[in-house]
């Protein structure tokens, strides 16, 4: 895979896991469990947007085709989308919300520390950047984790529910194709491995203090940085394109 | 001091143009009708949050995405800001959320009717948010010290979420007939009811004499309306939007723009209840109220247990 290719593809994969984690967090507008926790999912879907809208740009700097970041955010179809598993799946209910905000964002936090180091002086930018965002969210979702685990019976309950749901979905963000290998090579990004014992390491703190027990499931389903996704991105694309599909021309 | 003269005393200080803060003395008839005014304020940022909440997930660009959100995060913030200022009147937020499920506390009706397509999002910005800026310019200048400072800070984000209202429009009116066709019918849609949004005439307004009294609101409905009016239509004609009124025609001795009646019997409809919408808003309000109830006990008990263990827990 040529380095630009490569790079071209993992920016979109940064950039959709961003788009669609902040399109379902923007599924609680109007329905949070009070209003200053309404506020913070909305900002939070706002972060993920803007961090999206960055890779987007940058994405269609690289892109031959001419492409502009619009065009590549909402004119693919389901198959060319590279974000992670994780991140599509439904809301359910606040816990399993904050329970995929608290994996991914321990997931992100550790990427991005990492891409601070990257020859890339685009990504690295992104990075220092989106890395204080993500901070937040995991601080935010930890926070909430180990209330939910320290709570009330019916609380304790649903967080561990949560992570019963989430949890085959995890092993997918640390996956790896070729345009890993590329960037490797050049030092533009890097394995995942080191990232996974680090996200790893802060899951097992979090959930020993929210007394949450890590299921113990084989099931691990994996492909979202290869456009293999579960059942639930297509119908989220539906809804997030519908003007684009409806008025092809239009420009708004 | 007798309650009469009490009462004298500060009607003397509003008719010289003091304001009043939340430790004042102050009839029971003011309190009553600025707590009801503001809880209904913050009752109608936060029900407003469910028709451009609509749009939100179908937003066309990046940037209408960011615009829309940050816009709707704006009003839960309005909610927020008034809801505490509503609270020095010694009730709680918790009892006016129930006050809004029981009926007993409305909002503004403008959010009883659907947003049906994209360009609803340029009409209410444009729209809603400029009828309420004309509202709530004129409510800084009320006499409770703490509704006129909510009303200051908040005018300059309705400022904002009116440009950016605009702006949709006037950019699908630059664009496609599709487009062209969709504002327009938005247009049609939310005319009538943005003028509602000034309430009745003032000879049939209930409240309004008491409140022109004491000065919480210091113009009437009919002279906000009017301002609106012409604004509006020289905002529509500028991006060639007709104004679906037959009757409306140019004042030059007034230099003012006249319009029809208003439909009075579909504004008390739905104020009484029956809009588009009025059941989808409040049943949406109650079922994510009753949703979010294991969270907000989730967080008391936890609450309460960190007080008792003084627990080494860090987070
Ligand atoms: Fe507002
Ligand atoms: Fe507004």
């Amino acid at each position: 895979m040529k380095t630009k290719d490569a790079l071209y593809n993992y920016c979109l994969r940064l950039a959709d896991s961003n788009m669609i984690h902040g399109q379902r967090l923007a599924e609680w507008c109007s329905r949070g469990p009070f209003l200053e926790e309404d506020i913070a999912l909305s900002n939070m879907s706002l972060d993920m947007f803007g961090q999206a809208e960055m890779l987007y740009e940058y994405a269609s700097s690289l892109s031959e085709d001419e492409l502009s970041a619009d065009d590549i955010a909402f004119r693919r179809s389901e198959r060319e989308y590279f974000n992670c598993l994780l991140v599509e799946q439904e809301n359910g209910d606040f816990a399993q919300t904050m329970m995929k905000v608290f994996l991914y964002s321990a997931f992100a936090k550790q990427l991005y520390e990492s891409l601070l180091n990257s020859n890339d002086e685009t990504l690295s930018g992104f990075a220092a950047k989106a890395i204080k965002e993500v901070k937040y969210h995991l601080r935010h979702s930890s926070e909430w984790l180990i209330r939910f685990g320290n709570g009330t019976d019916e609380s304790k309950m649903r967080v561990q529910q949560a992570v019963t749901n989430l949890w085959r979905f995890t092993q997918d963000m640390f996956e790896m194709n070729d345009a890993d290998t590329a960037l490797i090579d050049n030092g533009i990004s890097f394995t995942t491995d080191t990232l996974f014992a680090k996200w790893q390491l802060n899951v097992n703190e979090i959930f020993a203090a929210a007394n949450i027990n890590t299921p113990e499931i084989n099931n691990t389903i994996t492909g979202g940085h290869n456009g293999i996704h579960t059942e639930r991105l297509g119908v989220m694309l539906c809804e997030m394109q519908y003007l684009q599909r409806a008025y092809p021309d239009a420009k708004w | 001091m007798t309650e009469e003269e009490k009462e004298k005393q500060f009607q003397q200080r509003i008719d010289a143009g003091e304001k009043i803060e939340p430790r004042d003395w102050m009839p029971e008839a003011y309190k009553q009708t600025l707590f009801r005014q503001i809880s209904q304020h913050a009752h109608s940022e936060i029900i407003g949050m469910q028709p451009e909440g609509n749009w939100l997930l179908r937003a066309p660009s990046l940037r209408a995405k960011k615009i829309l959100l940050a816009k709707i995060q704006d009003e839960a913030g309005h909610g927020l800001y008034l809801y505490s200022a509503a609270e020095t009147f010694g009730i709680d937020r918790t009892e006016m959320i129930a006050m809004l499920h029981s009926g007993k506390a409305k909002y503004s009706s403008i959010f009883n009717y659907p947003t049906l397509t994209w360009a609803d999002m340029g009409a209410i910005g444009w729209l809603v948010d400029g009828a309420a800026i004309v509202n709530q310019t004129m409510l800084a200048k009320c006499s409770y010290v703490l509704y006129s400072r909510a009303m200051i800070r908040i005018c300059k984000e309705e400022g904002f979420h009116q440009r950016q209202g605009y702006e949709i429009i006037a950019k699908m009116m630059n664009g496609t007939t599709a487009q062209r066709n969709m504002a327009q019918d938005s247009l049609n849609r939310w005319w009538e009811p943005s003028l509602m949004m000034f309430g009745p005439h003032d000879s049939e307004s209930t409240h309004s004499k008491d409140s022109m009294k004491w000065k919480i609101k210091v113009e009437s409905n009919d002279t906000l309306r009017q301002r609106f009016i012409d604004r509006t239509v020289e905002q529509a004609h500028h991006i060639g939007l007709t104004i679906p009124d037959k009757n409306l025609k140019y004042n030059k001795t007034t230099m003012h723009w006249e319009t029809s009646e208003i439909n009075w019997d579909e504004f008390w409809s739905v104020v009484k209840g029956n809009g588009p919408c009025n059941y989808q808003r409040i049943s949406h309000h109650i079922h994510y109220h009753n949703e979010g109830k294991w969270v907000r006990d989730c967080a008391t008990a936890f609450e309460k247990s960190r007080e008792k263990e003084n627990s080494s827990i860090s987070i």
